[in-house]
């Protein structure tokens, strides 16, 4: 197996504000193949963009990434290396789209010069190659008109060609891996097949690795090979695409999936998890999840479960896999208990 | 765009007609006329001659009436105090204003959006405090107290630098051009000085104020996801929109602008519009006041357009 | 957590947050030591401000025992002058810019109200005035209709110092008619009277406030500077700009003449600035609307000022 491209290792990103310290990323670790497009899921609050973030380290304060978190990229530890050096990787070695194409770019620059800006700092050359390149990846990523596009300003575009230019900027220096931070949540739903079918396809051309965050599993079905979900600042279940829904473990992805409304289904009620994500400075003790779970029992609140392998790729961080037989358990959640 | 221009032309003109107006009827209604001082060899049938002469008898509407059409062929009356057509007396002071004012306000703003800019990247940090600290006690000083002081300080008690005028009133005729030139340009230094420190502390606060605004915004991550250096962001990026809201600052700043320009002039004795303005009121000079006060707000109104046009080039946005 | 968009909220959290802000606490404590002195301080010294206490003796004396700020050229005592001119000074600012904020409210709120034709007329209006350079607007009356009384000097100053308030106003009359909650109130029933009430004025008094407390400091600077110029307060009475006036003729010999009164001035203005300063920062527009303060979009139809910070902005200091 030739060595993963992006191998994180307890990341913890705390940010210390004056409520007290919210651990937004608390002890997250996962790896990511050359060419391999990986979903991170999860509800807001959970902490998949500081993920994101932190893996760029554009975590500004009050946060920063604690120490003994490992990221390693590219064969080194990028937590611990200057400034200088990993303003080389952004950008280049691994980009960023973000969610909101409205406000992503510059009201004031073009969208060529902005994407050409990208060659300029990290490859250098003259200002017509740069800008050459800015009108190629244009067309790549399915503009029309691309030469005279690339003299348009933000404000002239939709905002699926928004993301559209945002996708060219990130992909522009062909980096290994491309970080997509919820692209299409901003966007018509017409749209947002577009975006995703655009990024196929470049990942497809490219090889390029994606990791695609979003709390949006119908986005993730369609688009990548591995699945990661995310729960109060944890990796709570990680399985190829297919086996998280066909045979989800943990009870947020249960959840999860339930809520996703389907065609076909309109009578039945929607269902929803009860309760609230709990607020990053006061995660609840031992499973995280405890306290909206329909099956937990009292060994939920006393121990902090472990990821627990489930199968081939697929694990689980839940006390079910240890005790299959409470699954038949079933009962409201102490949450709706204690509000009612 | 040039529709848009058009009309902005127009609501200039029309601006400028109602401070005409505004400031006519202000002047005129003042109760006596230019012809009220004493002297012992006017009679009142002299002053009746002539107010009929130049017309001061009539209504008010119809010397406006009068006066507007004057206006338009170019005319703007007769200052009797100077003997001499307003156009005239204004033609000499009011580039020795331009020259104090857009000196001073060109200095004020590079020195201002810098040091705003980097109060803002070092928020909080110790150049930030002093920095505004010390802004904020010449924000606070009034314009002639502030232009005192600097004369006090500069001339007075530390004679480096003279006390005011724009040339030396003995000896520059006699000196050779590059005397003459450096005559001028130590003339300067104090007014500009006194002027620009008391203007640059508005703009400061302004321009901190408006990068602290950009800074957090989405597409300034972006950049920084980029991998762009720390300096191209804050300078090139950032700016760029801060830069924005000061262009509005500017027109805004015009009038006042002006009415400091006043104090100025009249500490360091600087001929130019607002000390002319000054003697012309003692001296019941109608004309030449109403005239200034009109000159005054049209440049005003330039400035604005001029903000307007530059704020149109920094932003595209704003262009269609 | 108080709810910051009603008017009762918007007052505690206000009182609370500046209590805390450590420049706002001594900039509000020296403007109550000046209203105080003003207010007594001349009934307690032995003095009036205008007897001519010993014309050969005791005129221009340095600082003393008997005389702690010294006597100008007239032997008159300058502290009871001084304690005098607070209380001129901050009178007619006082008066000035209430009247101005008054005028100035009403203003931009017919104009953002009405919209359309009625707007675009008195925002053209407004431009014409704001075009106008007030000092020399107000020297010209002043020289011109001499002699002008204080509450002549009042009314002029108030009456040239609403213009920027009312654009203030009229922005956030215009923005807060058009979102999306007050449509809502609408929906429900509620009346027009009532929408105004709730929501329309505390997101006006806020940078109605913070202006008008610049506003005062720019108001006792330029009437100071108005005294000096010799139009503003007249002989005998003291206001601080007049006493600078009598100084500056002897300043190089007499400088407490000149050092009091500008002291004087110049720690007022700072405590005001400071204060709308501190004010401002509390009242941080963000956290009443929840928006970015910069505007993404076009500025404002009149003129070109779209500024972005919405509340008191200083350098139009026209109030």
């Amino acid at each position: 197996m030739a060595e993963p491209l992006l191998r994180v290792h307890d990341l913890r990103t705390y940010f210390y504000t004056e409520n007290g310290v919210a651990k937004s990323v608390d002890g997250v670790s996962f790896e990511i193949a050359a060419g391999e497009t990986v979903g991170l899921v999860g509800e807001s609050g959970c902490g998949k963009s500081v993920t994101a973030l932190s893996l760029l380290r554009l975590v500004r304060p009050p946060g920063r990434i604690e120490p003994g978190s490992q990221i390693l990229f590219d064969g080194r530890d990028i937590v611990t290396i200057d400034e200088k050096s990993m303003r080389e990787i952004r950008g280049a070695r691994m980009a960023m789209v973000f969610q909101e194409p409205m406000t992503a770019l510059n009201p004031v620059f073009t969208v060529g010069n902005q994407i050409a800006e990208v060659v300029r700092v990290h490859h250098g050359g003259s200002k017509k190659e740069a800008w050459t390149r800015a009108v190629q990846m244009l067309e790549m990523v399915g503009i029309p008109s691309p030469e005279q596009r690339a003299h348009e300003y933000p404000h002239q575009l939709s905002g699926g060609m928004r993301q559209r230019v945002v996708i060219a900027m990130a992909l522009v220096m062909n980096p290994a891996l491309v970080i997509a931070d919820e692209p299409t949540t901003a966007l018509d739903v017409t749209i947002q097949a577009q975006i995703l079918e655009l990024l196929r396809d470049l990942q497809q051309r490219l090889g390029t690795s994606i990791l695609l965050i979003t709390h949006d599993l119908g986005v993730v079905a369609e688009t990548v090979s591995r699945v990661i979900v995310m729960y109060g600042g944890e990796i709570v279940e990680e399985a190829p695409v297919e086996e998280l829904f066909k045979q989800a473990h943990h009870p947020y992805t249960e959840g999860l999936l339930n809520a996703m409304p389907q065609v076909g289904h309109e009578r039945e009620r929607l269902a929803t998890i009860p309760g609230s994500v709990p607020p990053p400075t006061d995660w609840p003790k031992a499973c995280r999840f405890h306290d909206r779970c329909p099956y937990a029992w009292d060994r939920c609140s006393a121990e902090h479960p472990p990821l627990y392998q489930i199968g081939a790729g697929h694990v689980s961080r839940c006390h079910l896999a240890d005790e299959p037989q409470r699954r038949a358990d079933k009962h409201e959640p102490f949450v709706t208990k204690v509000m009612a | 765009m040039r529709r848009r221009l058009a009309a902005r032309l127009l609501q200039s003109l029309i601006v400028v007609i109602i401070v005409t107006t505004i400031s006519f009827f202000v002047i005129r209604a003042a109760p006596g006329d230019p012809f009220s001082y004493d002297s012992p060899t006017i009679t009142p049938a002299i002053r009746a001659h002539w107010r009929a002469q130049f017309g001061y008898d009539k209504p008010l509407p119809t010397q406006f009436a009068r006066y507007a059409v004057s206006v338009a062929h170019g005319q703007l009356g007769y200052s009797f105090p100077m003997h001499e057509p307003v156009t005239e007396a204004l033609a000499a002071a009011v580039p020795r204003t331009l020259l104090l004012a857009g000196l001073s306000l060109a200095l004020s703003f590079v020195f201002g959006v810098i040091i705003g800019v980097i109060q803002a990247t070092r928020r909080d940090g110790w150049f930030d405090r002093v920095s505004s600290a010390i802004l904020l006690f010449f924000y606070s000083l009034p314009d002639f107290w502030g232009a005192l002081m600097i004369l006090l300080l500069f001339a007075y008690w530390w004679p480096i630098l003279p006390a005011g005028n724009i040339v030396d009133p003995v000896l520059h005729d006699y000196m050779g051009t590059w005397d003459a030139f450096a005559d001028r340009a130590r003339h300067l230094v104090l007014p500009v000085l006194s002027f620009t420190l008391l203007t640059m502390a508005g703009i400061t606060r302004y321009q901190r104020a408006a990068m602290l605004d950009t800074l957090p915004a989405d597409y300034i991550r972006t950049a920084r996801a980029k991998g762009l250096s720390e300096r191209r962001i804050i300078w090139h990026h950032a700016l760029r929109t801060a830069l924005t809201p000061m262009v509005a600052l500017l027109g805004l700043m015009l009038p006042a602008l002006l009415g400091g320009a006043l104090f100025v002039e009249k500490v360091f004795d600087w001929p130019g519009m607002g000390l002319l303005a000054a003697n012309a009121i003692s001296a019941r000079d109608y004309d030449l006041v109403t005239a200034t006060v009109i000159v005054g707000s049209i440049m005003v109104v330039i400035g604005n357009l001029a903000a307007d046009l530059l704020h149109m080039a920094l932003d595209p946005r704003v262009r269609e | 957590m108080s709810d910051v968009n009603t008017a009762r909220g918007v007052q505690r959290s206000l009182i609370g947050r500046l209590w805390r802000h450590k420049s706002a606490r001594w900039a509000a404590a020296i403007i109550l030591l000046l209203v105080v002195a003003a207010i007594f301080g001349p009934m307690l010294t032995s003095y009036t401000g205008s007897e001519q206490l010993d014309i050969v003796k005791l005129k221009n004396m340095p600082p003393s025992w008997h005389h702690p700020l010294g006597t100008d050229q007239y032997s008159r005592d300058l502290l009871t002058r001084v304690l005098l001119g607070a209380r001129i000074s901050l009178a007619v600012a006082t008066l000035a810019v209430l009247m101005s904020m008054t005028v100035g409210t009403a203003y931009g709120l017919i104009s953002g109200y009405a919209g359309g034709v009625v707007d675009s007329i008195m925002m053209r209006v407004l431009d014409g005035f704001l075009s106008i350079p007030r000092v020399l607007l107000l020297i010209a009356v002043l020289t011109l209709w001499n002699p002008v009384p204080l509450s002549g000097l009042i009314v002029l100053l108030g009456a040239t110092g609403w213009f920027g308030v009312s654009r203030i106003v009229r922005t956030q009359t215009m923005t807060t008619r058009h979102v999306e909650f007050v449509d809502a109130a609408r929906a429900l029933g509620a009346s027009d009277t009532r929408i105004v009430w709730r929501h329309l004025l505390p997101n006006i008094i806020t940078p109605v406030i913070v202006t008008a407390t610049l506003a005062v400091g720019n108001v006792i600077a330029l009437e100071a500077g108005l005294s000096y110029l010799g139009v503003g307060a007249r002989e005998p009475t003291p206001s601080w700009g007049s006493i600078f006036l009598d100084g500056v003729e002897f300043f190089a010999g007499n400088w407490w003449v000149v050092l009091f009164p500008g002291i004087a001035i110049v720690a007022t203005v700072l405590a005001f600035n400071v204060l709308g300063d501190a004010l401002r920062d509390v009242l941080d527009p963000r956290q009443l609307h929840g928006g970015p303060a910069l505007p993404a979009g076009k500025p404002a139809p009149s003129s070109n000022a779209n500024a972005p910070l919405t509340l008191g902005t200083d350098p139009i200091q026209n109030g």
